[in-house]
């Protein structure tokens, strides 16, 4: 038995003053004063609420375990409040295949600390040429499909994926850089490129493909999903498909929803990223989409790189920065600290988007108790990551709002040790 | 605070000034039968050129020399970089070896900064990626100084490959600073994507600023960066922006041309053009070397042992 005592909790009627007791995976109850028995988790003035989901985490494996592993994303996940993470497929090698994609299952059920949902390639060996083994991959359990660090480029291609998948219920999920737009680029292509020389790549290289895509969504019924949505264009593109009825996602990084592309004259690694940190502007349309919800969900793209590999100038340094532990703490100083706003996006929505039935549910008895206790109110600096990467652009940094315990199927997999 | 030379933004017109007149003095110094002083003697200086240069390097190496230093040349062809060892263990292996002043140039953007943050000595942008190249803003100052007398109320024109050039975005800021009206000329591919708040006019029209221009400086052009052309072919770039006899003849009769070399001659430049009494090319590599002069004693003369 776990207690949850003293916490405000998510439930379909809203956020309501209560105890959550957990047994046996699952919740019990929730009413006030439940006794204070077996494993009891202080939560006052805290939000217990649905476990993160995480569409969007590069764990590295399998083919670069000294950035990442699987168990080691695992453990930053838990300690970030999320219970499921969806792994990308740019593994070495892809994951493009049904028994890739169960390995990657298999090591998340090892580690046992959150759900690892893999998903999948959509072409083979990621190489943009011929279908991967989508049936494989689904009958393997992937439900989100793409080439994520590269962009599906030959429409055609992409195009048959759609068909494929259209009647299974899969996500096609794009990772949107025109590759000729976005050649060489190094950063946002705007004053602060012009300034350091470098090239640029320019918020059309974004929004050209997400254009050309949705056509395919008209043409398909797909349903699709637009990673890491970066400019106020994209946001307006993905508003006007919907309110065409199309079946559209998209999701945004906390770092995207933080820093603007004057971090660059920095130069420091830790602010390199696809696609690129924008304008102040495009971070105010990030912001007011997640809000309105013409961007679903927060995805943190957590792409760990090794200390070495980032102590390079900045041009030679690995794209991606890591984000599971810091992510909550960053949304909250983007779009505040409303609960019902940060567990719909950071929880409920991505869920459902990727198919995953036990997590993203407001709490009820019986639910599975895949579950996290945020304290808003709690200052920690951001340090002594659980990732086995340090590429953080919050590193060193004070943030509000942390998460106080994790409980993955009814298991405490993380609680906050005081400092 | 350890001093460095990464970049002329924001440096202030007394800093400039001071450089050019020091540079002056080490210019007469470069006259005398023994070209030498001993003020860096016991310092070392480290030229760490991971890109291919010789002119920058010798000019360099040459200035350390005429100030007593003591030279380590690190160059990638004959380096442990094809070995695979990373910019920061060559920097702080290099500084294990003894080196007082690290001169960097690197083909990406921020490389002389990163060196500056790992060892702590005093650092020379000798050129990072298309972002700066101090040296060469105050050598263009120093010559353009030495032939007008000054800078203020001059119009400099910086023709062709702005968008790529570290020179340009160096000798900008640098001339706008000392007093110069400068005018960015290119086609539209070559002109950067954003030039708000530099200290700048643009045009992409050269014929229409050329008769104003009291310097002429021009850019190295190359067809092709990247991977992708930025325009059509080198005769039609000659057409519309290479500085040709016809065009020479159009400029006031006092103007200069200057370049930072190697020359395309027949490209950006007229054969003719770069041998004449008004190219003030060769004075630029003079003025180089007393230019790193200066800058070298000022960064090292706090670290010379008494």
């Amino acid at each position: 038995m776990i207690v949850i005592k003293g916490g405000l909790v998510l439930t379909p009627g809203g956020m309501v003053a209560a105890d959550v007791a957990i047994e046996d995976g699952r919740i019990v109850d929730i009413a006030p004063d439940i006794e204070a028995v077996g494993e009891v988790v202080e939560a006052s003035g805290c939000y217990v609420g649905p476990g993160l989901v995480d569409l969007h985490v590069h764990t590295r494996e399998p083919g670069q375990e000294w950035k990442e592993t699987i168990a080691s994303a695992s453990q930053a996940a838990v300690a970030g409040g999320f219970t499921a993470i969806v792994a990308m497929p740019n593994t070495t090698p892809a994951i493009d295949a049904g028994h890739m994609a169960r390995f990657v299952t298999d090591r998340g059920r090892q580690a046992g600390l959150c759900l690892v949902a893999p998903a999948g390639a959509i072409s083979l060996g990621r190489q943009g040429e011929h279908l991967a083994h989508l049936d494989e991959m689904w009958e393997a359990g992937v439900r989100i499909f793409t080439d994520d660090g590269d962009t599906v480029k030959d429409a055609g291609l992409l195009r048959h994926a759609m068909e494929y998948l259209v009647g299974r219920g899969g996500i096609i999920a794009q990772h949107a850089e025109d590759p000729g737009l976005a050649r060489g680029g190094q950063m946002h292509e705007g004053s602060v490129s012009a300034r350091l020389g470098m090239r640029g790549l320019p918020a059309a290289a974004e929004e050209i493909i997400i254009a050309r895509d949705l056509a395919l969504v008209r043409l398909t019924g797909c349903r699709y999903h637009v990673q890491h949505v970066s400019t106020a264009g994209s946001v307006e593109l993905v508003r006007s498909a919907k309110e065409q009825g199309l079946p559209v996602t998209a999701e945004v990084t906390p770092h995207s929803l933080t820093f603007d592309h004057e971090m660059v004259m920095t130069m420091d690694p830790d602010f390199k990223m696809y696609p690129p940190l924008r304008t102040q502007a495009d971070i105010e349309a990030l912001r007011a989409g997640l809000i309105s919800g013409v961007i679903d969900a927060v995805a943190t793209d957590h792409a760990p790189h090794a200390v070495a590999e980032c102590e390079v100038p900045f041009e030679e340094a690995p794209r991606g920065v890591i984000g599971l532990e810091t992510a909550l703490a960053a949304v909250m100083a983007a779009v505040g600290p409303d609960p019902e706003l940060l567990f719909e996006r950071m929880s409920i929505a991505p869920a459902r988007i990727a198919g995953l039935e036990r997590h993203g549910n407001r709490l009820e008895v019986g639910q599975p108790a895949n579950l996290c206790v945020i304290d808003p109110a709690r200052e920690w600096e951001a340090s002594g990551f659980r990732s086995l990467s340090l590429n953080s652009p919050w590193k060193g940094q004070t943030m509000r709002g942390q998460v106080v315990s994790t409980i993955f199927e009814g298991r405490q997999v993380h609680q906050l040790v005081n400092s | 605070m350890t001093k460095h030379l990464l970049t002329t933004v924001g440096m202030e017109r007394a800093e400039l000034e001071g450089l050019l007149d020091s540079a002056n003095e080490f210019s007469a110094v470069l006259q005398r039968a023994i070209p030498k002083v001993p003020a860096l003697q016991g310092l070392t200086v480290a030229t760490l050129f991971f890109e291919a240069s010789t002119r920058t390097r010798l000019s360099f190496e040459r200035a350390a020399k005429a100030l007593s230093a003591d030279v380590m040349s690190f160059a990638p062809s004959t380096s442990s970089l094809s070995k695979g060892e990373s910019l920061k263990d060559t920097a702080l292996t290099l500084k294990a070896m003894g080196a007082d002043i690290m001169v960097v140039r690197h083909g990406a953007t921020g490389a002389p900064w990163r060196v500056a943050e790992w060892t702590d000595c005093p650092v020379v942008n000798g050129g990072d990626g298309a972002h700066q190249h101090p040296t060469q803003a105050l050598l263009d100052s120093l010559t353009i100084r030495n032939h007008f007398g000054k800078l203020d109320g001059l119009r400099i024109g910086i023709v062709g490959d702005i968008r790529h050039s570290r020179v340009a975005r160096s000798d900008l800021y640098a001339f706008a600073a000392l007093g110069a009206e400068v005018t960015l000329i290119a086609p539209p591919t070559l002109l950067p994507l954003d030039v708000t708040g530099w200290p700048v006019k643009v045009s992409t029209d050269l014929d229409e600023v050329l008769p104003e221009l009291d310097v002429v400086y021009l850019l190295r052009v190359q067809i092709e960066r990247g991977g992708s052309t930025v325009f059509p072919s080198l005769p039609e770039y000659v057409t519309g922006y290479g500085l040709t006899l016809e065009r020479f003849s159009r400029l006031h009769p006092d103007a200069v041309v200057m370049h930072p070399g190697p020359m395309n001659r027949g490209v950006e430049i007229a054969p003719e053009i770069a041998d004449h009494p008004r190219s003030l090319v060769l004075d630029q590599v003079t003025a180089g070397v007393a230019v790193r002069m200066a800058v070298l004693f000022q960064l090292g003369t706090g670290l010379v042992k008494s």
